[in-house]
């Protein structure tokens, strides 16, 4: 099955895990599986002592976004996995960018201002700044410092929260109550 | 059960398992797993080893065991080979949704990852084909991983568990062993109660149809909810067709079966899937070899989806109505909403389909030396309840089709992963439960050599099973294959095979061949007379090919009775 390219969307995955040995590995299997390219991972304790928190950015269609997560969901030591479309989450990324001194430090000044840099470390034959900032921002740094020499990058991929408030909190405290966990299944609407 | 103090890591398992009521555990043995057999040694009368011959047969076994049993199936291995020998039945089992727990030795904590003699990392390789699995390091972890390992396999969707256990953590002493049965995960869901919502729908669909349709899949036998099924069906007057896992969840004579649904299945049951104007699926996943072209599955119909797992709910087929529930409390929930109603032309043309393919094709298999006619003379001959255990081919479709299920019989097969020589082990596993009167085994040539070796455990505990392996000298379904869509070239299809009855007579296993019609009646009754283990070789027709079919990318309402249809 092709997907169609106009059905394609950028997904911000939200999975919240027990703390557990090889949790990683058995998600990403899911997508490997489904042939989902994973443009970003990162993962850390969530605001929930002993709760971890992995944002997985990744671009497919609705439909198999809902059974990608449905099977995340299904692994035994996750708690939950949510996703959103783009609109629907506040992300940055940290890049550390190290660059050669020889030609840079005239223009240095302009650029750290305009992108509101960090300098982290000036040695004689190199300067690391961090930038902090969306994808876009990230790549656009990169392209202005280009042409004088960058010895090494690095970035994180997307650390992300999301908008909507239903989340975790809400769902550990309806799962103490016990309620009624079949309402996390959508009501599946009459065909006819 | 008492606390116990100052035990092995080994013991400890021993009596995890003891506590979890296992009886039987089907096992190879090895250098990483020896603890473990010196404390089985010492409790010789509460667990019984079974040695099988290959570590394929000791998982196909405990699930063999854990199918007839409805309890969870254990078998348990050494490291590295012993290891990789199981992964073929972890898979099978996962696909088919059988509870097995499977332990394997590993070496020890500090030698992880140093490629040490018979270190494999069966953690990660058989992640993806587990339910849950994990790795064991030390001895105090034992009882609460243990207690989890057996919930999470039979719980919810059952399913396989690993639990790779480290030598140290086997020869351990643990100061206190306290035993918990596992009762809930906090992220573990595998209950989840059906919504009034869905319920409601899916009665009202129901109480509105006018050729209502039902299927049922291993999740009514995993769920134990035959009752229901038939009382829905004679409440509502609506047919059952039934997956090949679902097979035996009513009985083949009820007026209402329908039959078998999917590529090899039923005229009646395909035909009707794209007739009915309401379909229940009740356990079942919509697998490919059961739906045929999934564009054009039923759209005629309001699918209703009852399913415990929420992630095969509009998997492959979206559903007018989900349930996501287990199949017993669903159907408890939805038949008092159900008004009694009748759907005489509906069933009438159930029956004008049954005809037909009586006419064009069962008559015919029926009146030769033919696959079918051996199953259906078997079904015949055998006295009580009879687990049928069936191979993967033509033998397996020709068990699913031409026995006649009786209320008490069941089927045992592989049905997602296909595994040829599953039957053979499994039948062992079977055999074990004493569920059943008879255990009936059924290969082909091609799966039988595939665990031959199991015979051995048969001669060596005496097991009383029935096999009757159906040889026509081929790689029948491949045959059947390379016949209808590859020219007949047949390639590497035909096979020169030993002299079966002298093999499985240097087993001491009495055995006998078939070579006539006219002898097939007086050698079955002799098998299922006979008190133990019997091994019926059957020369049957060698060019059958197993019809009807659905033709491939062909929908279920296309299928072909016979090759000139
Ligand atoms: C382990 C394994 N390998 C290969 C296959 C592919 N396959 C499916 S049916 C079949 C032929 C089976 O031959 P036989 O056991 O003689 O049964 P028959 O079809 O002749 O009844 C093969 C090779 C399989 N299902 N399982
Ligand atoms: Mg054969």
């Amino acid at each position: 099955m092709k997907e169609k390219d106009e059905n394609i969307k950028q997904y911000t995955v939200v999975v919240f895990t027990e703390d557990k040995v090889g949790l990683l590995n058995r998600i990403t299997i899911v997508f490997t599986r489904r042939h989902l390219n994973i443009d970003s991972l990162t993962t850390s304790e969530s605001e929930i002592k002993g709760i971890f928190r992995y944002t997985i950015v990744t671009k497919t269609t609705p439909e198999m976004m809902k059974k990608a997560a449905d099977q995340i969901e299904k692994l035994t030591e996750v708690l939950r996995a949510f996703y959103y479309e783009a609109q629907d989450v506040v992300s940055q990324e940290l890049a550390l960018y190290k660059i050669s001194t020889a030609n840079i430090l005239t223009p240095m000044e302009g650029l750290i201002r305009d992108f509101n840099l960090r300098i982290l470390d000036i040695e004689k034959e190199f300067i690391i700044v961090e930038k902090t900032g969306s994808r876009k921002e990230v790549l656009k740094l990169f392209e202005q410092l280009k042409p004088y020499g960058i010895l090494q990058f690095a970035c994180t991929g997307q650390v992300a929260v999301t908008k909507p408030m239903k989340e975790l909190e809400n769902y550990l405290q309806e799962l103490n109550k016990a309620a009624e966990m079949s309402n996390k299944i959508r009501s599946w609407k009459l065909k006819n | 059960m008492e606390n116990k103090f100052n035990i092995t890591g080994a013991e400890a398992i021993t009596l995890a398992l003891i506590e979890e009521g296992v009886d039987t555990v089907f096992g190879y043995p090895g250098g990483n797993n020896l603890p473990v057999y010196d404390s089985f040694y010492t409790h010789e009368k509460e667990i019984r080893h079974v040695l099988v011959r290959h570590e394929q047969g000791a998982v196909h076994a405990a699930e063999g065991y854990a199918s007839a049993n409805r309890k969870v199936g254990v078998c348990m291995v050494t490291s590295g080979p012993g290891a990789t020998n199981l992964l073929t039945g972890i898979a099978d089992a996962q696909l088919d949704s059988i509870p097995i727990v499977c332990i394997t030795g590993q070496v020890v904590k500090p030698q992880l990852g140093y490629d040490a003699f018979q270190e494999t990392d069966v953690v990660g390789f058989s992640m993806p084909v587990t339910k849950w699995n994990y790795q064991i390091t030390t001895a105090s972890e034992i009882a609460s991983v243990m207690a989890k390992a057996f919930y999470i396999a039979r719980s919810g969707r059952p399913g396989p568990v690993l639990l790779d256990i480290t030598k140290d953590a086997q020869t351990q002493i643990i100061e206190k062993f306290e035993y918990k049965k596992c009762t809930k995960i906090r992220s573990y869901h595998p209950k989840l109660k059906p919504s009034e919502t869905a319920i409601n729908e899916a009665a009202t669909l129901l109480n509105n149809a006018q050729r209502p349709l039902m299927i049922v899949g291993h999740g009514v036998l995993l769920s134990g909810c035959q009752d229901e099924v038939k009382e829905l069906s004679e409440k509502l007057d609506m047919p059952v067709a039934s997956t090949l896992l679902g097979l035996s969840s009513i009985e083949n004579e009820n007026p209402r079966f329908a039959g078998m649904v999917g590529l090899h299945g039923n005229y009646a049951a395909n035909m009707m899937t794209n007739r009915c104007d309401v379909l229940l699926s009740i356990g079942m996943r919509f697998s490919d070899r059961v739906i045929g072209k999934p564009e054009k599955y039923a759209n005629q119909a309001a699918i209703i989806h009852i399913e415990i797992d929420p992630s095969e709910v509009g998997k492959i087929i979206s559903p007018a109505v989900g349930v996501v529930s287990d199949a017993k409390s669903a159907l408890q929930k939805i038949l008092p909403l159900i008004r009694k109603s009748s759907h005489i032309s509906w069933l009438n043309q159930m029956r004008e389909f049954q005809q037909k393919e009586n006419e064009t094709v069962v008559n015919e298999n029926l009146s030769k030396l033919r696959m079918g006619k051996v199953v259906r003379v078997v079904s015949e001959k055998k006295k009580g309840s009879t687990a049928v255990v069936a191979d993967v081919g033509q033998n397996q479709m020709a068990s699913a089709r031409y026995f006649n299920f009786q209320e008490g019989d069941s089927i045992i097969t592989s049905g997602g992963l296909g595994t040829m020589g599953f039957a053979l082990p499994a039948a062992i596993g079977a055999a074990y439960t004493k569920k059943f009167k008879n255990v009936v085994c059924i290969m082909g040539d091609g799966g039988f050599q595939m665990t031959i070796e199991e015979l051995g455990a048969i001669m060596q505990y005496k097991l009383p099973v029935k096999l009757v392996l159906l040889n026509n000298n081929y790689l029948g379904m491949i045959r059947q294959l390379q016949d209808l869509y590859y020219n007949s070239h047949y390639y590497f299809g035909e096979m020169q095979n030993p002299d079966f009855v002298k093999i499985v007579d240097a087993y001491g296993i009495k055995a006998e061949r078939v070579e006539t019609l006219e002898a097939l009646s007086p050698a079955v009754e002799r098998m299922m007379d006979y008190d133990g283990a019997y091994f019926l070789e059957v020369r049957v027709e060698k060019q059958e090919n197993i019809y009807p079919v659905i033709p491939a990318g062909k929908a279920v309402d296309e299928m072909l009775l016979t090759p000139n249809d």
